[in-house]
């Protein structure tokens, strides 16, 4: 499979996808005024790794920013982790978050309740 | 006496206005006007997180703009820009408002109000649950969050938002929403 890898913007995150490492990165800010079309090719990547995951895979999400068009686009996302993991693999989801941003910690633990894979809080500080 | 836009305009140009627009709301204007907005606020906040919350809800506030503007019809546009929206960033006392102003048609009047006045009677924990309710349930239209923005922003500034209708005309009113941070 191939991997993705997309630069970030000032309105969309930085997107590394590779199926041999089994590990998933969004990174920066996720605020485009419509989502659907940025995350449609990287929810189809999932769904066609799903078929063969790696035994580990580790996402690891570091968002600044997103706005609720894109809250959706990654609840997407986190499903299909979510049905690779019911499938018997291993999927570990870090979820970084900036010292003192609750917001963000707590949009976190809003995708933890939703899907049943547990979430490690990652602070970072300066 | 009829709505003046104008006036409206002067009106929600109050505190210590860090930037005001009226015109044409495009997905160009808002990429520029959270660049020029988030180093502005580098400037004159130091707490990360307070510019944070700022510039989050300045993103569901301009681009709730964006998709729900609705443009008056010719014969009655007093030579308004297309897809017309006002918003108002400004400091008063040790508070931001976001502040902004667009013409809805009024049949859409009830449902929006019957939706803000639910937002702003609910819990922190109450929004919470509803914020993952719609995000786990509704479907979203093609414009985006399904109604998500107004309960995003509700939910960072505990509900502190205000909302008013005026009449236009028989067809349009001017909504104007009022946000605290």
């Amino acid at each position: 499979m191939e991997p993705i890898s997309i630069e970030g913007t000032p309105k969309t995150p930085t997107v590394n996808f590779d199926a041999t490492t089994g590990i998933i990165e969004v990174k920066g800010r996720s605020i485009p005024e419509n989502s659907i079309e940025f995350y449609r090719p990287l929810v189809e990547w999932l769904e066609e790794y799903s078929k063969e995951p790696q035994k580990l895979t580790t996402v690891n999400i570091q968002l600044e920013y997103f706005n609720t068009s894109s809250s959706k686009c990654i609840l997407d996302v986190f499903k299909k982790l979510e049905a690779i993991k019911k499938a018997r693999n291993e999927v570990v989801i870090n979820w970084y978050y900036e010292e003192d941003d609750e917001d963000m910690l707590e949009a976190g633990e809003d995708y933890e309740s939703i899907i049943r894979i547990p979430f490690k809080m990652i602070e970072v500080v300066d | 006496m009829s709505f003046n836009i104008e006036e409206r305009y002067k009106k929600m140009n109050k505190g210590e206005v860090l930037l005001g627009y009226k015109g044409s709301i495009t997905a160009e204007l808002i990429t520029n006007v959270l660049g020029v907005v988030e180093s502005k606020l580098d400037h004159v906040i130091d707490k990360s997180v307070t510019k944070k919350k700022i510039y989050n809800i300045l993103v569901e506030s301009l681009q709730n703009l964006y998709h729900h503007v609705d443009d008056l019809p010719d014969e009655v546009n007093e030579s308004m820009d297309i897809h017309f929206g006002i918003f108002v960033i400004s400091k008063v006392k040790d508070s931001y408002d976001i502040r902004t102003g667009n013409f809805i048609r009024t049949d859409k009047i009830s449902k929006l109000k019957e939706r803000l006045d639910k937002i702003k009677s609910l819990s922190k924990e109450e929004l919470k649950e509803l914020y993952k309710f719609v995000l786990n349930n509704q479907k979203f239209s093609d414009k985006g969050g399904g109604g998500l923005g107004l309960i995003d922003i509700a939910r960072r500034t505990d509900g502190r938002v205000e909302y008013e209708f005026d009449d236009y005309d028989d067809n349009y009113a001017f909504f104007s929403l009022n946000i605290t941070i």
